[in-house]
């Protein structure tokens, strides 16, 4: 082994105590950061696979400007053709037509203003959970069934249930007056405040029919097998449009901007407390650092008069730190690591995530997920940190005179 | 040429208002295989004057040549490569680095100094041998007397054949049998390997080792015998 190498470990252990604490400190709040990190992220995912799965997708292709005005006259022409070349070219099969309309839903008492969605009962499944989640009923099975499907709060609110029938008014792609009539054929609880109280599906050829959308449709939904598929397929997509059509594909964080806020925001209130750590530990090796120069005040100038330059000194100390961090960083990820994978078959709650929970249909309970990432992201941080913190110590021997230094005791 | 040059050296400290003249128009010559004691009571200037011509300090005035090179205007760097390759340093007393064992202690300076990993091996070995330290090569400083710390430091000192040892006080700490090996040790190396020594000293026993004797009083020499000759 290096004599540097060798000096600075025998350094480290001139104060076991001093060392070790160093050391704890590090390996407490990688510990920490390994495991939240993990959490967090697991979380995340979760959260947006189950979010887009209710509906959304995670590409759509639409009329420009239909995402933010949804004007029915907004439309993707040939959308069935489209639809079947995006499945061909793609291999993609969870791909589907979608349409949507503005429309006032009666019953006997009462009257709500919902947006009807035609969806294709042979895709639609596909593309999202809302089928699955019919809990009364059944979700249409042919395209041109007179048929309604609505959310459990909308069903509560104009007081029906299955079997009973609603009256539709709006107006079609054309601007004229639509009118139709639908039996409630079943009835979903996604659990998701929004879908559950304002939104209704019929079959596909009924609403095409009933709004008069000819061979048009307002959206193209796609799913693709991982999140980090998405801007692959976006582009593949892209490159399959018609040519000379102004259509757009969009990606799930432009359908929903909300989400990627979010968890934006929990991530940064989440830095912020990670950053806070960091200092902290950062502060604790400075001192201990700081410290352990001015002990070796004596030695340091004995060794400059026999040449060696501060700069050399300096990278001692750096390299002193360097190994407590690295001790901190594999201790740290091992024990993160330990607690990680223990909550990952055991769970994990804490009060107030049930909140967010709720807000994205997530389980209150959640399995961490150790990556390779999650382990180390925290910790490399810390140990940047670190080193960072030491500079100061180490750079301070510059101000060191040899003769000063040794008449210290 | 000569090993070590000093001209018209002033240093001037001040300790609270008073202007302490720790140089006073120093000049001194010192032939190369010299082996030179200052002798001064505690306060007459042999530090001052040893870490002038060492390089650890600048003089206020005066000028400072070691082995044919001016040094007193050379830069912080410069001065520090001049010590590493030029001059072996022993001081009075802790003087090694405390968790490194004798051998490694030399190899440490040799490894600064850009030495192959056998190149040290072999010279820490020979050179622990010769300073009698055989044998005791893996033990800590606190693991050895004071002597044997001292002969490690000696070892430190002139493992890389410099042409000028400064040792200051270097028998401070030890007994006067340690002593008259220690000055032994020096007598020998400067007449084996022509090292030149300067050895700042108030103990008389030291002294009668020199071939030559300066004698300073508040910073001014002011004898200056030529021992041989006697
Ligand atoms: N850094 C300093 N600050 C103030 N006075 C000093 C300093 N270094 C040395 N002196 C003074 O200079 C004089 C000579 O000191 P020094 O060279 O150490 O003498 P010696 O080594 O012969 O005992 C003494 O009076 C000492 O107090
Ligand atoms: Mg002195």
């Amino acid at each position: 082994m290096n004599i540097t190498l060798r000096l600075a470990w025998r350094n480290l252990w001139r104060q076991p105590r001093r060392t070790w604490l160093t050391i704890g400190a590090m390996v407490f709040s990688n510990a920490l950061l390994v495991f939240m990190i993990s959490l967090q992220f697991g979380m995340y995912d979760l959260m947006i696979d189950n979010t887009l799965q209710a509906f959304t997708g995670h590409i759509q292709v639409q009329a420009p400007g239909y995402k933010d005005d949804l004007k029915m006259r907004q439309v993707v022409p040939a959308v069935n053709a489209l639809a079947s070349d995006i499945r061909r070219e793609t291999g993609l099969d969870r791909v589907a037509v979608r349409s949507a309309a503005f429309a006032l839903v009666s019953s006997e008492d009462r009257s709500y203003g919902v947006q009807v969605f035609g969806a294709d009962p042979q895709h639609e499944a596909q593309v999202s959970s809302l089928p699955g989640l019919v809990r009364d009923g059944r979700f249409p099975t042919d395209a041109n069934a007179q048929e309604i499907v609505i959310g459990a709060v909308l069903a509560r609110n104009l007081r029906v249930s299955v079997g009973d029938e609603l009256t539709l008014l709006g107006s079609g792609r054309d601007g004229s007056f639509a009118a139709a009539v639908a039996t409630i054929s079943g009835i979903f609880d996604s659990g998701i405040a929004d879908l559950d109280r304002n939104i209704a599906e019929v079959p596909l050829g009924f609403f095409n029919d009933v709004f008069y959308m000819e061979d048009a449709g307002h959206a193209i939904v796609v799913v693709t097998p991982n999140l980090d598929d998405v801007e692959a397929y976006r582009s593949r997509i892209e490159s399959l449009l018609p040519v000379g059509s102004n259509l757009v594909v969009h990606d799930w964080n432009a359908l929903q901007p909300g989400l990627k806020q979010a968890i934006q925001a929990d991530l940064s209130s989440a830095f912020f407390m990670y950053g806070v750590l960091v200092v902290l530990v950062a502060f604790s090796v400075m001192n201990t650092q700081l410290m352990s120069v001015l002990e070796r005040t004596h030695e340091f100038g004995i060794v400059m008069s026999l040449g060696l330059t501060p700069g050399r000194l300096g990278r001692l100390v750096l390299l002193e730190t360097v190994l407590m961090g690295l001790a901190g960083m594999l201790l740290g990820a091992l024990v993160g690591g330990a607690i990680t994978l223990w909550f990952s078959y055991n769970g994990f709650s804490y009060p107030g995530m049930d909140q967010l929970a709720a807000n994205f249909n997530l389980p209150s309970r959640f399995y961490p997920q150790a990556t390779l990432l999650t382990l180390f992201a925290g910790p490399a941080v810390v140990f940047i940190g670190s080193i960072c913190s030491a500079t100061y110590p180490a750079l301070r021997l510059h101000w060191l005179h040899p003769v000063e230094a040794m008449r210290a005791v | 040429m000569s090993a070590v040059r000093c001209i018209d050296l002033c240093k001037t400290y001040r300790q609270g208002d008073q202007d302490i003249k720790a140089l006073d128009h120093v000049s001194l010559e010192i032939a190369a295989k010299g082996f030179v004691c200052l002798s001064a009571p505690s306060g007459g200037g042999k530090t001052t004057l040893l870490n002038a011509i060492g390089g650890l300090d600048i003089p206020d005035s005066g000028e400072v040549w070691v082995a044919g090179q001016r040094i007193d205007q050379l830069s912080k760097g410069a001065l520090a490569s001049l010590r590493l390759q030029q001059i072996g340093f022993v001081f009075q007393a802790y003087n090694l680095i405390p968790v490194l064992s004798a051998r490694e202690n030399v190899e440490f300076v040799m490894q600064v100094q850009g030495v192959s990993k056998d190149g040290r091996r072999e010279k820490s070995t020979a050179i622990l041998k010769e300073v009698g330290l055989a044998g005791l090569e893996d033990r800590r400083p606190a693991e050895m007397s004071g002597g044997q710390q001292q002969r490690v430091a000696v070892a430190r000192a002139i493992v890389s054949k410099p042409a000028l040892v400064l040792a200051d006080e270097p028998t401070a700490n030890l007994d006067s049998k340690t002593s008259d090996e220690l000055m032994e040790l020096f007598v020998e190396l400067n007449e084996h390997h022509g090292t030149t020594f300067v050895i700042a000293t108030h103990d008389r026993r030291v002294m009668g080792y020199a071939k030559r004797l300066i004698k300073m009083l508040d910073g001014r020499i002011v004898d200056d015998i030529n021992q041989r000759a006697a």
